[in-house]
């Protein structure tokens, strides 16, 4: 029992209090210290407040952005080098690296790289053309700049937000190749083997062979990055939020508005009742996830 | 013909691959390389990854120009405390889930998964008013207690001890070995490789966190590199080369313990992706 005392205390206090406390803090109005008895009021403001409507657009995009992009990215990368022999190790250790790397520091990196005007990306823009662009300070929609002007610069996600996804299928990608190498080092090579022997090529093997048999390690993946692009914090903040600024809006994602309310506002009963809204947005995706795309994982 | 196919498709594989790798690294080499650059070369966009001239004195300067040393000294103490004590905690509770009976051990474990799927957020406003309860704000200890245990750890932990033979079990208990002591002396050794990965996952994901020391903290003596670093930007104006260094820096210490590590660390990755 003694063994089992110092973990099971600290998950008590710092992992199952906080639930049931935060839910009770989310009935009450007011800053710290003034609590006033609010039921269900800040769950109605919640609803009726443009800025969390708008960071929730903002989740949405990023999630769709980036999880169907680095998973697709990272499934061709580690079937090639599946294939490979020579220098597999190697390479997988630079298409890894990223993920080892700390976001904040890396995000410094970009950056420097998205700097406007003097920035790198802005150096291959002009070499192929183009006028320079203001990347992670652009709130104008990325449609809005390609249609130029056509379409209203509030529709669809904003350069600045495009920038993060762009960040963050790099930064992630590398972990979803180990994964995906391991699953594929699973599959029997005489089945693809036998396949193209059948006359099957390459795209009707990976259809009809590797994903099928690949499906249970794409759930996994796919139901770890979804819940981790939800709550992802660190790059939308080192890439695009001034520390004594304000927010910057069209990089204002839930967790950046949650931190928001908490540490600019103090305002903890309003914070606690987005972030209980927050999980079960989580809970909901993650449970229609293990329904409707776990129906088609195949187990052998 | 079939043959020559086969081999101008696996030298485009490589080709891509390589070029695709160096895509991936470009970003780190770009950091480097503007690291060790003077001030002026440091501000020309240029996609050139040498250097003219090597400014090892930047090295110097970084730690000059910003209370930097101390970010560093934070997060490394910081880090070291919670790799510890994770490790600490999860032995002890993952050895208990995988060799001890008593009461309501199956209820007590599914509480502890359970807390793999909360997310992070909905405990923070809580946990939050805790420390500032408990006069903890703005203290290490609120930068390391509440992270010194985790579902995740514990897991992989009764994972890797019910995967030793039970017979060393029983010929240790015989013997008058008490549980602690086999645990110390034997199980943690035998289950390396998953104590290794526990202590890297556990270094990892505090010397990288963000969110939590920038809630805690209010000090510049008391801020992690992670921090510091979000500041700097602000401090330093345009000086990008010593952004580049610090960046580089900050990097240098999980680079160095993945490569140590790498063996264990892509083993349990892939342990814990297979099997969730």
């Amino acid at each position: 029992m003694l063994l089992l005392a110092p973990a099971m205390l600290l998950m008590g206090v710092f992992g199952f209090a906080p639930l049931l406390s935060g839910f009770y803090m989310s009935l009450f109005a007011g800053r710290y210290g003034e609590d006033r008895f609010a039921g269900l009021d800040n769950y109605v403001r919640a609803f009726t407040d443009p800025g969390f409507w708008s960071s929730l657009r903002v989740t949405i995009y990023y999630v769709a952005g980036t999880i169907p992009a680095s998973l697709a990215l990272s499934f061709f990368i580690a079937f090639g080098l599946h294939r490979i022999l020579r220098g597999r190790g190697a390479l997988r250790t630079l298409y890894f690296l990223p993920y080892v790397t700390s976001a904040v520091a890396a995000a410094m990196v970009w950056r420097a790289i998205f700097n406007s005007p003097d920035g790198v990306a802005n150096l291959l823009l002009s070499h192929a053309g183009f006028g320079p662009q203001r990347w992670v300070l652009e709130s104008r929609g990325v449609l809005h700049l390609l249609s130029g002007g056509w379409i209203p610069p509030g529709v669809g996600p904003s350069l600045a937000l495009c920038c993060v996804m762009l960040f963050d299928i790099w930064h992630d990608s590398g972990f979803m190749i180990v994964v995906f190498l391991a699953g594929l080092s699973a599959i029997p090579a005489e089945l693809e083997e036998a396949a193209r022997i059948d006359g099957a090529g390459p795209w009707r093997v990976i259809r009809h062979v590797v994903i099928p048999l690949l499906s249970p390690t794409i759930l996994f993946l796919l139901v770890a990055s979804t819940v981790r692009a939800f709550q992802a914090f660190n790059s939308f903040y080192a890439l695009t939020q001034q520390p004594d600024q304000p927010l910057f809006e069209s990089t204002t994602n839930l967790v950046i508005y949650i931190y928001g309310q908490l540490y600019r506002w103090n305002d903890y009963g309003y914070g606690a009742a987005v972030a209980m809204l927050f999980t079960g947005a989580i809970m909901l995706v993650t449970a229609l996830q293990w329904r409707y795309v776990g129906r088609k994982v195949h187990y052998s | 013909m079939n043959r020559f196919k086969r081999h101008l498709w696996s030298a485009s594989l490589y080709i891509l691959l390589v070029l695709g790798g160096f895509l991936t690294a470009w970003p780190f080499l770009w950091m480097l390389s503007t690291a060790f650059k003077s001030h002026i070369a440091a501000l020309e966009p240029s996609l050139s990854l040498w250097p003219g001239e090597w400014h090892w004195e930047n090295v110097r300067d970084t730690f000059e120009s910003a209370p930097f040393a101390r970010y560093f000294l934070n997060s490394l103490l910081v880090s070291g405390s919670v790799t510890c004590c994770v490790v600490l905690t999860s032995a002890m509770a993952g050895y208990a889930f995988a060799r001890l009976t008593f009461r309501g051990k199956g209820l007590l474990f599914a509480l502890v998964l359970a807390t793999m799927m909360v997310p992070f957020e909905l405990t923070l406003v809580p946990n939050f008013v805790l420390i500032q309860r408990l006069g903890w704000y703005n203290t290490y200890a609120a930068l390391i207690v509440p992270w010194c245990a985790n579902a995740f750890s514990i897991f992989l932990m009764r994972q890797a001890f019910l995967g030793l033979p039970g017979d060393y079990f029983d010929a240790a208990l015989i013997d008058g070995c008490g549980h602690l002591r086999f645990l110390a002396r034997i199980a943690v050794p035998l289950a390396k490789p998953i104590v290794v990965s526990v202590a890297l996952f556990a270094f990892l994901g505090s010397y990288n966190a963000l969110l939590w020391p920038l809630l805690v903290t209010a000090d510049e003596s008391m801020r992690v590199v992670q921090v510091g670093l979000t500041y700097f930007r602000g401090d330093f104006g345009v000086r990008v080369n010593l952004l580049m260094c610090a960046s580089s820096i900050v990097i240098l210490p999980t680079v160095l313990l993945y490569f140590c590590a790498q063996r264990y660390f892509v083993e349990a990755a892939i342990t814990a992706g297979i099997k969730g």
